[in-house]
């Protein structure tokens, strides 16, 4: 286990939990040190416990623990909540001037710190400031060089004027100062820096970052938790690049206004969640039969219904591979890290347009919105290729033709790919439907067109079966006796979670899959182990089941669907009891 | 674009498959002599029909067409346009797909103001699935699903436009092939959302609003005193429920379509092989 250090502030929601952790995260990850953010937040603007939650190590770290080293609380019932991860020298920072603290209950083995928040905060310039006299003693108590808060808070509210950013800087200083002059205590915390030099980003940033690298010119979306960040990452950039981002007013015309663009030859996605992909699932139907290329992108929250909607799932699975009437083709990617989500978004509109086909590309919660520091040549936009697949224009478009000259935009070819012609080019004017079609495009109902037309349809996938890089990714022992499989965000925590393991003499070899349909045959590997055992958080191992149809033997499963991420440590214990019983 | 365009070189060699004398087939040629008309060509016109017989309209007419699901041909239209501003658009569909399952996305169509015509063929009746009411149909209109009647006023579409901002409002009758076409013309030249409502009679389940009754009830506005530029003349012939009027109703002389708003023009089909030259900008944000 990496040398790390753990940190939160929690309140109310409306306390500004959430700007003052990214400040914080911005500033440790400005040093130069690794961070890992996670947030418990409840679905409610104002009111309700929130918290924000910072791991750091000058090491990479991926996911969260069960320990908490600095906490500032801003009600009593912060730490209530966070009673469990606290330990004996674990810091509690407090205004015990704040009525609602007033009766708060700092555990005695703990070190409480007193620090007169609001009132600091209004001496520098204003009570708004009051997290940020919190940071500042956050950095006294952490011997954490203070100048990279000052950056940090440059950062942020630069835009909105020097004297802003000045007024700032000072509260932070208060409150450094304040903890130095009035606590004659030892801390036990130093943190570090170093001359790295990190991006701190989130998984729907990384989706949003990565359309806009691979072309994508439209995207229209509909506001829903947890996806908005991938619209709100879009709109004021893709303008950048001669695209637009439109603000529908539901799923049914987000997901036909992104089809129209991308019928008109625009790389196009529209993003969602679970509630917003069932309405948009009758649609789906009619891009995958008029073959339309389209990024569907779905962050995945816990449901089903309006569930918890600020709560981790990965529970839409099968709704993404089975979802729908009639049998659709269709492609589904999952990435499994935030530089992953760049990857598998530049990835799915390659797919979307070589196969004409609608791509799934689905991120969890945990993966969204939490965030995580990367070496910026993660991003290495050199690397990424357009494939804009089997187009046609004015000069070759006579080969595609009938007699008659008309335009086969769904002709039967070997690979199930046909031809496609964007508006404009002449002689191609053609119609597609959602109706079963000839390979003209228009409405039939002969017995043999209609198996060609599925067929032809069903050999896209088939095709892109053939293809050898649909790899999963790999971690651990290779030679160990037990196997654990998993999707999504639990790559982090399961990787941490091997060190641990490791640590107790327990080898385990680690294949997380970010391609779930099609993907890569796990047959040999499942049998090659004595044991294998496929985590996820559903309740159902949805998962699990695939794996097991696919290599037609029993699997372990560890579910967890509870609203909340695994932990490494709390997965190393999961996995070591699994294995032992 | 050509300029010896006809307008049979928008005829699909399909054969329609409506009931003889549906209106629909004079809804069809006056967009297809309109369009023409107005200087488009099969290859850079794009129409996207809805479901029920007059969204097969796609089907018989030869342009870069889709024909989608039920309700949602507005939406769309407006995807094809902002990709792609070179290319004319024109949704067409029935008073079931655009007033009843798709009346959200017309509001918001509506005020969008994308550039594009939209001509929703007005039967007052469900025509494909045989005969229900649709929410045109008259509140007594007896049906196999009303026995009795709907037994709730119509939605009034042009009212519905109205009160949603609408740039362009027009009323058109099928049979009346050279206005209808004239109309239809019109909203295409309009900068903005062109929207036309056209009664287009079903002979099959609809015995009272006939090419009769249409034709003996019509008045055209062009022979009155009426204003397009004056809102408050469209409310009077708009919220007059006693009269069926043709001709233009309304129009905005101040209309700034969407695109123009939003600064958007670029093709958007045109983009380079890999990742823009500034791409690793958007990296160095996070720092
Ligand atoms: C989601 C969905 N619901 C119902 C239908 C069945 N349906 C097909 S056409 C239609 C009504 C069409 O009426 P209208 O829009 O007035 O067109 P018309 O046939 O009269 O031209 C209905 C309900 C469908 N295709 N899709
Ligand atoms: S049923 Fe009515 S609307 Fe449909 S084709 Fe026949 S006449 Fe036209």
């Amino acid at each position: 286990m990496v040398a790390d250090f753990n940190w939160a502030i929690g309140g109310e929601a409306g306390d500004g939990i959430d700007s003052t952790g990214k400040i914080f995260a911005q500033a440790l990850s400005r040093s130069g040190r690794h961070v890992f953010t996670s947030k418990d937040f409840a679905s409610r603007i104002r009111g309700g416990y929130t918290a924000y939650k910072v791991r750091t190590s000058v090491d990479r770290v991926q996911s969260v623990v069960d320990r908490l080293d600095v906490l500032i609380a801003l009600t009593p019932r912060t730490i209530e909540e966070n009673l469990p991860e606290l330990h004996e020298d674990s810091v509690i920072i407090y205004d015990g001037e704040r009525t609602t603290m007033q009766n708060a209950e700092i555990p005695e083995e703990m070190i409480g710190l007193d620090v007169p928040l609001k009132r600091l905060a209004e001496e520098a310039g204003g009570a708004i400031m009051r997290n940020v006299v919190a940071l500042g003693a956050a950095c006294e108590v952490t011997d954490f060089p203070i100048e990279n808060l000052d950056s940090a808070l440059e950062k942020r509210f630069k835009d909105k004027g020097q004297k802003l950013v000045e007024n700032n800087q000072e509260a932070a200083r208060a409150g450094q100062s304040y903890v130095a002059e009035e606590f004659d205590h030892e801390f036990d915390y130093e943190l570090e820096t170093t001359d790295n030099d990190y991006v701190l980003l989130n998984g729907d940033e990384a989706i949003g970052m990565g359309a806009i690298a691979a072309g994508c010119r439209f995207y229209s979306g509909y506001p829903i938790t947890p996806a908005t960040d991938v619209m709100e990452y879009l709109t004021g950039r893709i303008e950048r690049y001669g695209g637009h981002v439109v603000q529908a007013e539901d799923e049914l015309s987000a997901i036909n206004m992104a089809l129209g663009a991308a019928r008109g030859g625009a790389r196009s996605m529209t993003a969602t969640s679970g509630p917003g992909i069932d309405l948009m699932t009758e649609t789906f139907g009619l891009v995958a039969t008029s073959e339309t290329p389209l990024v569907i992108c779905n962050v995945m929250r816990s449901g089903p219904s309006t569930g918890m909607p600020t709560k981790q799932e990965q529970g839409d699975l099968n709704g993404m591979l089975y979802g729908g009437h009639g049998e659709i083709p269709r492609f589904v990617l999952a990435p499994t890290t935030i530089d992953e989500c760049f990857w598998k978004t530049v990835e799915a509109f390659n797919l979307a347009e070589k196969y004409q086909t609608p791509v799934y590309l689905t991120a969890d919660l945990s993966l969204a919105v939490t965030e995580q520091t990367y070496e910026p040549d993660a991003f290495d936009m050199d690397a990424v290729e357009v494939d804009r697949g089997f187009l046609v224009d004015e000069e070759t478009i006579g080969d595609h033709q009938t007699d008659a000259e008309q335009f086969k935009p769904h002709e039967i070819t070997d690979d199930g790919i046909s031809p496609r012609a964007f508006p404009g080019t002449s002689g191609g004017a053609h119609m597609s439907t959602g109706l079963e079609h000839d390979e003209l495009g228009r409405r039939t109902e002969e017995q043999d067109m209609r198996v060609e037309q599925v067929d032809k349809r069903n050999r896209k996938v088939e095709t892109a079966e053939e293809r050898e890089d649909w790899n999963p990714r790999e971690f651990g022992d290779p030679e160990a006796d037990a196997l654990v499989v998993s999707w999504g965000s639990n790559e982090g925590a399961l990787i941490e979670a091997l060190e641990i393991l490791e640590a107790d003499g327990i080898d385990v070899r680690v294949i997380s899959v970010p391609y779930i349909f099609p993907r890569p045959d796990l047959t040999e590997d499942v049998q090659a182990a004595e044991e294998t055992i496929v985590v996820e958080c559903n309740a159902t191992g949805q998962f699990a089941d695939l794996v097991e149809h696919d290599v037609l033997e029993r699997v372990e499963r560890i579910n967890k669907y509870t609203g909340v991420r695994f932990k490494a440590d709390e997965l190393a214990r999961d996995i070591k009891e699994t294995l032992e019983a | 674009m050509s300029s010896d365009v006809r307008f049979t070189d928008f005829k699909s060699d399909k054969q329609p498959t409506w009931c003889p004398g549906c209106g629909d087939f004079g809804t069809m040629n006056g967009m297809m002599k309109a369009l023409a008309e107005t200087g488009n060509d099969p290859d850079n016109t794009f129409v996207v029909a809805g479901i029920g017989c007059s969204g097969k309209i796609g089907t018989y007419m030869r342009s870069y067409a889709l024909h989608g699901v039920h309700g949602r041909a507005l939406p769309v239209g407006t995807g094809v346009k902002l990709a792609r501003p070179d290319v004319e658009v024109m949704v067409a569909g029935g008073d079931g797909d655009g007033y009843s399952i798709g009346a959200g996305h017309f509001v918001h169509a509506v005020r969008r103001n994308v550039d594009m015509t939209y001509v929703v063929m007005d039967n007052r009746i469900y025509g494909l699935t045989k005969g229900q009411a649709s929410p045109t149909s008259r509140s007594d209109f007896e049906t196999s699903t009303t026995p009795e009647g709907p037994k709730q006023p119509p939605v009034n579409p042009h009212a519905l436009a109205l009160a949603s901002g609408a740039s362009f409002i027009a009323q058109s009758f099928s049979s009346d092939a050279l206005r209808h076409q004239e109309i239809i013309q019109e909203a295409i030249e309009h900068d903005g959302f062109g929207f036309v409502n056209v009664y287009s009679p079903c002979v099959t389940f609809n015995d009272v609003d006939t090419y009769d009754y249409f034709r003996d009830s019509l008045v055209d506005l062009e022979e009155t005193d009426h204003d397009r530029h004056d809102y408050d003349d469209a409310k009077e012939v708009i919220l007059d429920a006693d009269k069926e009027y043709q001709g233009v109703i309304y129009q905005d002389e101040n209309s700034v379509p969407y695109a123009e708003q939003h600064g958007i023009g670029a093709d958007m089909s045109d983009i380079p092989d890999g990742a823009p030259e500034d791409a690793t900008d958007l990296v160095r944000e996070f720092y």
